[in-house]
């Protein structure tokens, strides 16, 4: 039974660690400009997709980095054409953009790599469990967690001690004052969706290793994400990372005692935090309404 | 009569006409009665949903649940409790108005995405208990097993059940009653006071407005009416299933609404006939249609931000 | 449905003289106007094209229109060109019962096929026998298809989910003896799948342990502890779709492959090609397979698929085209294509070897309505370098449908015709 415990705790905060990858994406962006991205799943899609395409020429390790990167180019470039218009307008008008988007990019995906599920591969020796006693940690699920831990740091680092990641933050809290002060508002912007993108496609490749890669596989991670966002308070990043965690360990202990319950608890969570603390965990009252 | 009374009661007289006699025009041009119930079953629903997103500036993005919700409390009802349709439809929208007034309250203070942002989770909490509650709502295989009845009114028996056109009519009769109800909640001081908390919230509540008491009482009549479209949608189509509570069916709602004019109040119910026909062609022109109807959403956004009747009010008044 | 259906259909209508005439003007739609003779024989085919779904809907539909293009080479269904409606479920339920209204009441299809998913196969069920139509479901497994939601006018060309797992269990005994570990998928297809394994292992003399496991599932590991901690010799693996890719996946990574034998009912061939290679082993049922070397008309088939699509035909591809085959077979049997002349035309009915596509002879149980082809059982495989990359299962054993699928009077099936 401790066994068993430990290794659900273990689970939960692996499974934690990938929702924490796709809620950091979708906070950046929700935080700064105020846009619900419901697209992400589809950029996720398609950095895993794109991985696959160009693994057989650059290897797993040249698609994992360059992959995501593609992505958040294209996330740029659609930011620029089409999302940058809707800054200032009411969020309905940036959702239902991005709930487009995601028809659009889940619809191309089909077309190009087709409906079917395509054979995703990492290199042997992740795909290996660490020791035959604790065999369901595979180095690839350590190195999923080792990713989102370098990408996370990597993250709050740039967010802290970068110039433009200063500028990101503190157009969270007050984006006119910032505006004033002669930062260009749309550029900054522009880059932190990027970003907020680049996360997601580097979500696409570890889940591909791990899932079966299909068109429509960001479906089923862009939901527990949202949740993430809620319970840890919307508009506050560390709180995002705290959520993903929490209903990841959540899910993962649940299933060890009811697991038809497993998806539903982090709907649960997400009523008591509503309910008790209303602006989220580490979520500040007045934020984004 | 004031020329602008008499304006607004040809209106309504043309609505009607061209809803009544729709199964009949439609025809020729490739409509078929279950087209027409679809359209305004969903038209009913996005012009509930507009009571929070046009009339009292609310963004919520789970309009899916209390649909869903409408549809299984009918579908339970046909199938073990009742055979009459207009009881079970009776039993959906308190189905659907019980969890509204509920999920109501935990989220009336937030706004804007937050708003939106805890709805969409709404549709999922339902999703998963009809999906999981296999032995109640079939699970994964739908609520089976059960068809609308016909309606007796005095000695007349109402053959819904069979023909479509009938029940076309039906859905029409109460979607007379919701309209009207709508309408009468709108024009009431509630929903002079709904607008003014639109058109700036502050300010209302400087003027000791109870804002969010106010929100509240719509958000349950919104869910109210959608849980009546729900219901309605069960009997038409004898079935429901988990799909009803999806965030895509909640995103449906929202973009029917915004297509045809959410400042409008029949607006959302032109927005349902474009979309609901549009995605029905679409879909047999061709095997890739989703990024078609992706396309719709975008064009909406940029280019038709006030609908279709916003465009010909301007059109109009330009 | 419930209650008695009412004779006041048409006479309610008439009820009013007004709403009569407008009766009219709908029968002058101008669909009906022309003589039966020169109207093309219409199937509507809905199939989910889109979703999760959508590869193994657009196989059917490509076998589909293979059936079609043969059948009007040829002159057609009784002198008449067939002409095929697809429509795409989107893989709810709502839109199929709303595009099969549409395919009736306006394109005035003669028969119905699909749907890949079951539930909205037994959904369409509703409408096409209301309707009166007949109506073939293709892909959709479960077992009351042809059991206890059984219509008169529907047929089922694939298998029920009790006869692959009949068909599998004696081999997976065999091969890998009778201490097992289930998982399975926790909704109603799960269950009856999983019991339909327990029934037939017990008479084994076998013992089991099992896990459900909700759908969708993203990580299986959990399940998967407990498949060890269980020291089951095998675990059968009854996840569906994706969802079976998915947890092979982790079996294989977790090294349980090492460990355990792996089988289970279906593994389709769509699912196998989305697997990485190392993790293409176990136990399994195909409904059909491409590779039959001196089977005839079999190499035909699949050469025409490959030069319509450039994919290798699956037993998907073979669905669609034994529907279309069928309706022809059925037509020509009756004469006609009304749909209760038809559907008795095609109980009992067998497919000829350039419609079969496999050894053996078979049909539409009358019973039941349900084709009793064989039951293809074997094991997936990597194919060796220089080996088509497709030939990804090899068929170990043939085992006849009727042995394989309940008897008539166990499968709940009862069927009513109209009077």
């Amino acid at each position: 039974m401790t066994e068993l415990l430990l290794f659900n705790v273990t689970n939960g905060l692996i499974i934690g660690a990938f929702y924490v990858l796709m809620a950091l994406g979708l906070s950046l962006i929700l935080n700064l400009s105020g846009v619900i991205n419901f697209a992400h799943g589809g950029f996720l899609a398609l950095g895993g997709y794109i991985a696959f395409t160009m693994q057989p020429f650059i290897g797993f390790w040249g698609a994992l980095l360059l992959a995501p990167v593609l992505v958040a180019v294209l996330g740029l470039l659609l930011e620029r054409t089409m999302i940058r218009r809707l800054y200032g307008r009411d969020p309905l008008y940036s959702l239902l953009l991005t709930f487009g988007l995601a028809f659009i990019l889940q619809d191309f995906t089909r077309y190009v790599w087709g409906a079917n599920g395509l054979p995703f591969t990492v290199p042997a020796f992740l795909a290996a469990p660490i020791s035959d006693q604790l065999f369901f940690v595979t180095w690839y699920r350590l190195f999923m967690v080792a990713v989102v831990a370098i990408a996370v740091g990597g993250l709050f680092l740039f967010l802290r001690y970068t110039r433009t990641g200063v500028r990101i933050r503190a157009g969270t809290l007050d984006l006119e004052t910032v505006s004033v002060l002669g930062v260009n508002v749309g550029g900054l912007r522009a880059y932190n969706f990027a970003l907020g993108i680049f996360l997601a496609g580097l979500a696409g490749v570890l889940a591909s290793g791990q899932l079966s890669l299909v068109p429509n596989m960001g479906d089923s991670l862009l939901m527990p994400s949202f949740v993430a966002i809620i319970v840890g308070g919307v508009g506050s990043l560390p709180g995002t990372l705290l959520g993903g965690l929490l209903i990841g360990l959540a899910s993962g202990l649940v299933t060890l005692f009811w697991p038809s319950a497993a998806d539903a608890v982090i709907y649960v969570i997400m009523a008591i935090v509503l309910l008790l603390r209303p602006r989220g965990l580490l979520g500040e009252e007045g934020m984004l309404g | 009569m004031a020329p602008a009374a008499r304006m607004r009661l040809l209106k309504l007289a043309v609505i009607w006409v061209v809803l009544l006699t729709a199964p009949y025009w439609s025809a020729p041009i490739g409509g078929y009665p279950a087209l027409c119930s679809r359209v305004v079953i969903l038209g009913m629903a996005a012009m509930a949903f507009n009571l929070l997103l046009g009339f009292t500036g609310i963004m919520s993005f789970g309009h899916a649940a209390f649909f869903g919700l409408g549809a299984y409390g009918a579908g339970l009802a046909l199938k073990f409790a009742t055979s009459s349709t207009i009881l079970a439809i009776i039993a959906g929208v308190l189905l659907g108005t019980i969890a509204g007034a509920l999920l109501g309250a935990l989220v009336v203070r937030r706004r804007g995405v937050y708003f939106a942002m805890v709805t969409i989770a709404f549709g999922q909490i339902f999703y998963f208990i009809a999906f999981r509650w296999n032995t109640l709502t079939g699970g994964d295989d739908g609520l089976r097993g059960f068809a609308r009845q016909p309606v007796g009114i005095g000695r007349w028996l109402l053959d819904i059940q069979h023909n479509d056109i009938l029940f076309y009519d039906f859905v029409l009769v109460v979607l007379a009653v919701v309209a009207g109800l709508m309408g009468l909640l709108l024009q009431s001081p509630f929903g002079r006071t709904l607008l003014a908390i639109r058109e700036n919230e502050r300010r209302a509540r400087f003027l000791g407005i109870a804002v969010d008491l106010h929100i509240w009482l719509a958000f349950v009549a919104s869910c109210l009416f959608v849980a009546c479209a729900g219901a309605l949608y069960a009997c038409l189509n004898n079935f429901a299933d988990p799909t009803l509570f999806n965030y895509n069916m909640s995103g449906t709602i929202v973009i029917m609404a915004v297509l045809g004019g959410f400042r409008a109040f029949w607006g959302p119910m032109l927005g349902a006939a474009v979309f609901v026909v549009m995605q029905d062609y679409l879909s047999s022109m061709m095997q890739n249609w989703m990024w078609a109807v992706g396309l719709i959403f975008m064009a909406v956004v940029l280019f038709f931000p006030r609908g279709i009747l916003g465009v010909l009010r301007r059109r109009a008044s330009a | 449905m419930k209650g008695p259906r009412l004779p006041s259909r048409r006479s309610l209508i008439k009820g009013s003289a007004a709403i009569g005439a407008i009766g009219a003007l709908q029968l002058a739609s101008p669909f009906i106007i022309s003589a039966r003779g020169e109207v093309p024989l219409r199937i509507g085919m809905i199939d989910p094209l889109s979703g999760s779904y959508a590869a193994v809907a657009r196989s059917e539909v490509e076998g589909a229109k293979l059936g079609v293009a043969e059948v009007n080479a040829k002159g057609g269904i009784l002198g008449r060109q067939v002409e095929l409606l697809v429509e795409d479920s989107a893989n709810d339920v709502g839109t199929g019962v709303q595009k099969a209204h549409k395919l009736f009441e306006r394109d005035h299809v003669d028969v119905l096929f699909g749907d890949v998913n079951s539930a909205i196969a037994l959904a369409l069920a509703q409408v096409s026998s209301a309707a009166g139509k007949l109506h073939i479901v293709t892909g959709g497994h479960t077992d009351g298809i042809t059991g206890k939601d059984c219509h008169w006018n529907v047929f089922r060309v694939c298998n029920t989910t009790y006869m692959d797992a009949d068909a599998v269990t004696q081999v997976l005994v065999d091969k890998l003896g009778k201490k097992w570990f289930f998982l399975t998928p926790d909704y109603a297809y799960g269950h009856t799948l999983q019991a339909a394994f327990v029934k037939l292992l017990t008479k084994l003399g076998g013992t089991y342990e099992a896990a459900l496991a909700p759908i969708g599932t993203n990580d299986y590991s959990a399940y998967l502890i407990k498949a060890r901690a269980s020291g089951a010799k095998v675990l059968i693996d009854l996840m569906g779709g994706g969802d079976q890719v998915v947890s092979i996946k982790q079996f294989t990574q977790f090294g349980l492959n090492k460990q355990m034998a792996l089988g289970g009912a279906l593994f389709e061939l769509e699912s196998i090609q989305a697997l990485p290679a190392n993790a293409r082993t176990g136990w399994w049922t195909m409904e059909w397979y491409w590779n039959q070397p001196g089977v005839p008309h079999v190499a035909e088939f699949v050469a025409n698929i490959r030069k319509g699509t450039g994919k290798t035909a699956s037993a998907r591809h073979w669905f669609g085209y034994v529907a279309v085959r069928s309706v022809q077979l059925a037509a020509e049997r009756a004469k006609s294509v009304d749909g209760v002349k038809m559907a008795r035309a095609m109980e009992g009915m067998t497919l000829p070897p350039d419609v079969a596509l496999m050894p053996g002879t078979f049909g539409y149980r009358a019973g039941d309505h349900q084709l009793m082809s064989s039951v293809m059982v074997g094991e997936a495989r990597n194919p060796p370098p220089g080996d088509n990359p497709d030939d990804l299962f090899k068929v170990t054993a043939l085992v006849p449908g009727e042995k394989a699928a309940l008897p008539v009077d166990e499968s709940g099936c009862t069927l009513r015709y109209p009077a």
